[in-house]
């Protein structure tokens, strides 16, 4: 049942002199001296008008042409796509948190200070680190933050380093914040699914201020040399940054801090379960080694007897990286969750997830090409190298055919080592009967006739867009014809 | 609490399909000395019932826009929320869904970006808008980043001392190890007056910063500030805010070139600072340096009209360290809470909605200076904040009216020196005469006992 | 083969003296990786350009590629054609399809003599495995 209403854009629904909010009459005399004439616009913006049931049928048939983890398998890999636990939502929309001013007093909120001062502390444990800054929006931000705090840090000691290494198979992310930091990325290359180490060595010099890993790996393997490594970068007089996207692996099992990271952010909105809102919120803590926390981002809470306040008297801080605290209702959300599963339930997150990813990989593993061998941490990456040149099947198609059986994608072709990469994280929340049926599914869109393949997917509202069409001329908003 | 749904035989029936016999054996690959021995220390697990009990214990211990009449503004604003917009955007499918990057299953998502997209361009006069960045300090700062990219100069950025004091400090962090050198100008009119940035304005500067209604409510000479960058080859960047567009002129029309803004006030709550909405809109020709994501229109195999993520090869995960700006996660829900909120209210709606801000805010005035001796620091016009000059101590001012349930004002002292006897007022659509009026005897009250206090 | 009358650059430009100005294109090679080409950033006239730096790219859907500069020299004049219609950029790479012309710096003879010649660069395709 395919719905006008649902696909015409709000514009196009438009009809003059509908409306939707209405506003109270003004109960106070009008401005007599306003504002001059220069400033004033003829009329408002032109926005669309419209009733408040279009409005609302509108968004909500919309949303009907989404998948989400509520209603679809989400195996997305390095997106730790698990549940979002409803009781986060309700309690987080608490006036006395959600309505609560960024700018307000200390004294007035000392309610949310607390539980900020117990989240900073709480991922400082969780990182076997000292000090936490949950200013940052999102990991990318969590990077650069800490790369920024690392470049603070070398300056004060007088040392002049201007690159930061970064594995082959890292995130975008990674490189990306280095060049914000103003520093230069150097390719380190993998080898087997690892660092390879030959080439750590030969690049890291007295140059290097930072070398950035991710650990469990993209590739969804821990970094067993990760001891040696991170002795040989300190031996060059550099800091370890832990990507922490792979914490779901890991929690309550090992530390970045314990395995010789010196700074890590987390993905809130990923090991925590914030919900992913099509694309955000997120928030992007960071965790330091002790050496580093005057450098860290202005202000964190600290606790004086029973008061919390903000410390924004810390001279040698880089700074804000934002304005106001933080992604505070992310971090409630995170803090939700950490509360109600507690030590043992972070525990058996990780058990559980590394069990889920290890069993979908046993179910596939003879079925589909997984380089980096037959056990994983939280995720897998398979390979259609072989499906591509044997049958024309790549992993762009078994990705497009999945939706058409209602799961959502895997990650495809990232990390960018591995070609026609399918990156698979199931997650702890997920049961058997889905993993089972999810690899009934993948073992028999293997079969199935590459030009069908081609084609999909075949049941949704809309089958592949043509994206040099979308990038060669973009058309980025609607115009009234 | 637990969201494990494997029962004890599944799971052993699963150790038995890997080969191994218990879950112990799946983390061999980790070395035992890097092995944590103990359990996390952190507090045991709660139940829901307890859970509730606790986080309702600990919002009890705030005040909030709630159970006070905020007066608040500094970039955060207690702007009312249609209820169709929490109602829309706590559908599952569009709160539980990740970035859409299979366009096929993501086409709600996609479809509403567009749409916000169109929204933010409507409301700018701008040509192009991103899918959202973090908020209003990062919106700045990356619009910053892109005007060294558009024009090619990586010199100076002028900056306006009236721009919010946590957006200048986030821009100086970015750039921190780049080229660009931030000059600021002083306002001690509350505004940045023309000739000041003239005398520093020059053919290496890349772009001016304003905001405008600026930190202090105050509008800022925008078209004839934008006249001088163009004269030079330099971009006007104006952080504007969504609301006042409403009334006042949008930023295409005096001639910014790039448009950015922070977001929440539209269908945003407070959330003590986040997560808001960074916005950016700019113009066409520049859409190459744009940062983030963006949701173009195509077609798909039947030609019929699709939504896909576009434009990708700016961006980090393609273009890696040249790319346009390393995010990736941005504020997807708050772009749609936006854009629900925008088509809620309509151009009568959000023009209403101005109105009632403004006149509110001048009616204040008018009675916070007809009840005391207060008077408002700076003669410039203003929109729905303003700057108030204390006669009493500041603290012991906003302290009084707190206890009288009035969350009444910000004091500036923390930010601008000169102004420790100042604070800045912002009155919202939502606020009442009587609550207005309120707040007014509040001050009166406080500004008699004044002396008191201090003395006390 | 390879045009004999061009010098080549190991990231698969090609360059062509005459007089004192070069112009430069992609190699047939480079061209045919490109599939469905969305975008091309040139140089603007005026620029100086050093040798070995990236002075502009071309984009598919999914990924950039960097354009270098083989000599060092002055851009003077752009085929801003391609920036509308592509198609003669992988069509006839070596003719229509020229990206930009230099004005070289220094002695133009020079200039080209660091650029790998028609053999050494079949050469790096061969044991690229092209
Ligand atoms: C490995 C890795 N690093 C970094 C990031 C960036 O995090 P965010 O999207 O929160 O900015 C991601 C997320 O996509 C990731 O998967």
């Amino acid at each position: 049942m395919e719905k006008n209403q649902s696909t015409a854009l709000i514009f196009e629904l438009s009809r003059s002199g509908r409306r939707c909010a209405r506003l109270p009459v003004s109960d106070v005399p009008d401005a007599v001296v306003t504002i001059p004439q220069r400033f004033m616009a003829d009329a408002p913006p032109a926005l669309p008008e419209l009733g408040e049931l279009d409005v609302v049928r509108h968004f909500v048939n919309l949303s009907t042409k989404n998948m989400s983890i509520d209603t679809n398998f989400y195996p997305l890999g390095s997106c730790t796509m698990k549940y979002n636990p409803k009781r986060h939502e309700r309690l987080a929309a608490l006036a006395g948190l959600a309505d609560v001013h960024p700018l307000q007093d200390d004294e007035t909120c000392q309610g949310i200070l607390g539980l900020l001062y117990e989240m900073q502390s709480y991922l400082a444990e969780i990182a076997g680190l000292h000090g936490v800054s949950l200013q940052p929006a999102a990991g990318a931000q969590g990077e650069l933050t800490a790369l920024l705090v690392a470049s603070a840090y070398f300056k004060d000691k007088g040392q002049k380093r201007t690159r930061v290494l970064i594995p082959d198979s890292a995130h975008g992310t990674n490189p990306a914040s280095a060049a914000i930091a103003g520093f230069d990325a150097v390719q380190i290359k993998s080898q087997g699914g690892y660092v390879d180490l030959e080439d750590l060595k030969a690049k890291l010099d007295d140059r290097t201020a930072v070398f950035m890993i991710t650990n469990p790996n993209t590739l969804g393997l821990f970094e067993k040399q990760i001891a040696t490594i991170t002795k040989l970068v300190h031996e060059a007089g550099g800091l370890v940054y832990l990507d922490g996207a792979n914490m779901n692996a890991i929690l309550g099992i090992t530390r970045p801090g314990d395995f010789g990271a010196d700074m890590m952010h987390y993905n809130v909105h990923k090991t925590f379960t914030g919900p992913h809102g099509a694309g955000g919120p997120g928030s992007g803590p960071i965790a330091v080694r002790d050496m580093l926390i005057p450098y860290l981002p202005s202000p964190l809470v600290v606790r004086q007897g029973d008061r919390y306040t903000l410390d924004e008297d810390r001279p040698q801080s880089i700074g804000r990286v934002r304005s106001f605290f933080g992604n505070v209702g992310i971090l409630i959300r995170g803090y939700c969750y950490i509360r109600t599963l507690g030590p043992s339930g972070l525990r058996e997150v990780s058990d559980q997830a590394v069990l889920n990813a290890n069993y979908l990989l046993s179910r596939l593993k003879d079925q589909f090409e997984v380089p980096q061998g037959d056990r994983c941490m939280h995720e897998f990456v398979a390979s259609c190298r072989t499906l591509r040149r044997e049958k024309n099947i790549s992993a762009m198609e078994i990705a497009k055919r999945l939706l058409d059986f209602g799961y959502h994608a895997p990650t495809v072709y990232f990390p960018l080592v591995v070609p026609e990469a399918l990156m698979i994280e199931p997650t702890e929340t997920e049961n058997k009967e889905t993993l089972d049926a999810f690899a009934d599914t993948l073992i028999k869109i293997k079969g199935e006739d590459a030009a069908f393949l081609k084609e999909a997917p075949h049941t949704l509202s809309r089958s592949r867009p043509d994206e040099v069409k979308a990038a060669k001329e973009p058309i980025l908003r609607w115009k009234p014809a | 609490m637990s969201y494990v749904q494997n029962t004890a035989e599944q799971q052993a029936a699963m150790l038995a399909s890997i080969g191994v016999d218990c879950i112990e054996a799946l983390f061999a690959p980790i070395p035992s000395e890097l092995r944590l021995k103990r359990l996390l220390d952190i507090p045991a697990a709660m139940s829901e019932i307890e859970l509730t009990r606790h986080m309702t214990a600990l919002a009890s211990r705030n005040r909030n826009a709630s159970d006070s009449v905020c007066f608040l503004g500094g970039g955060a604003y207690d702007h009312f929320i249609p209820a169709v917009v929490d109602a829309i955007c706590s559908r599952s499918e569009y709160y539980t869904a990740y970035t859409p990057y299979q366009a096929e299953a993501s086409q709600g998502s996609l479809q509403a970006f567009f749409e916000f997209q169109t929204l933010i361009c409507q409301l700018t006069g701008m040509e192009v808008a991103n899918a959202s960045l973090y908020e209003g300090g990062t919106s700045v700062t990356e619009a910053v980043l892109m005007a060294a990219g558009v024009t090619g100069r990586h010199g100076r950025v002028i900056v306006a001392e009236s721009v919010h004091p946590d957006y200048r400090s986030t821009l100086k962090t970015y750039l921190a190890n780049l080229e660009p050198k931030v000059t600021e100008v002083p306002t001690p009119e509350g505004f940045a007056n023309p000739d000041d940035i003239r005398k520093v304005l020059d053919d290496q500067t890349s772009c001016v910063v304003l905001q405008h209604p600026n930190f202090f409510g105050c509008l800022e000479e925008v078209e004839e500030v934008a006249k001088l960058c163009h004269a030079v080859g330099a971009l006007l960047v104006v952080s504007f805010d969504p609301i006042s567009l409403g009334i006042l002129k949008k930023p295409g029309d005096y001639g910014a070139d790039i448009a950015v803004a922070e977001g929440q006030g539209l269908g945003n709550p407070l959330n003590y600072g986040g997560p808001y909405l960074g916005l950016l809109a700019c113009r066409e020709a520049y859409v190459r340096k744009i940062p983030g994501r963006v949701v173009g229109q195509t077609t798909d195999r039947l030609g019929r009209r699709t939504y896909a993520l576009t434009l990708q090869t700016r961006e980090q995960h393609i273009r890696r360290e040249k790319a346009t700006s390393n995010i990736c996660t941005n504020q997807g829900l708050m772009a749609l809470k936006a854009a629900v909120h925008l088509t809620a209210l309509g151009p009568s709606g959000l023009r209403e909605t101005a109105h009632l801000c403004l006149n509110k805010a001048h009616y204040a005035v008018a009675q916070i200076e007809t009840m005391t001796d207060m008077r408002r620091r700076f003669n410039r016009p203003f929109f729905k904040e303003f700057t108030l000059q204390s006669s009493v101590p500041v603290h012991s001012l906003l302290e009084h009216a707190r206890d009288d349930g009035y969350l009444a004002g910000l004091a500036l002292a923390r930010w601008y020196e000169g102004l420790e006897d100042c604070f800045s007022v912002t009155v919202t659509e939502k606020r009442t005469r009587s609550e207005i009026d309120g707040l007014a005897r509040s001050l009166q009250s406080a500004v008699r006992h004044g002396v008191r206090a201090v003395m006390a | 083969m390879v045009p004999g009358n061009l010098r080549y650059t190991k990231t698969h430009e090609w360059a062509l003296l005459e007089g004192d100005v070069v112009t430069v294109g992609i190699t047939k090679f480079a061209a045919d990786q490109l599939t469905d080409i969305t975008y091309i950033e040139l140089p603007s006239v005026g620029k100086k350009t050093i040798a070995g730096s990236a002075c502009g790219n071309i984009e598919t859907v999914k990924a950039v590629s960097d354009l270098y500069s083989p000599v060092g020299g002055e851009v003077c004049a752009v085929n801003s054609g391609l920036t509308a219609d592509a198609a003669p950029l992988t069509a006839d790479p070596y003719g229509t399809g020229w990206l930009f012309k230099l004005r070289v710096t220094g002695n133009a003879a020079d200039a080209l003599s660091g650029l790998l010649t028609p053999g050494a660069y079949q050469n790096q395709l061969e044991s690229e495995g092209h």
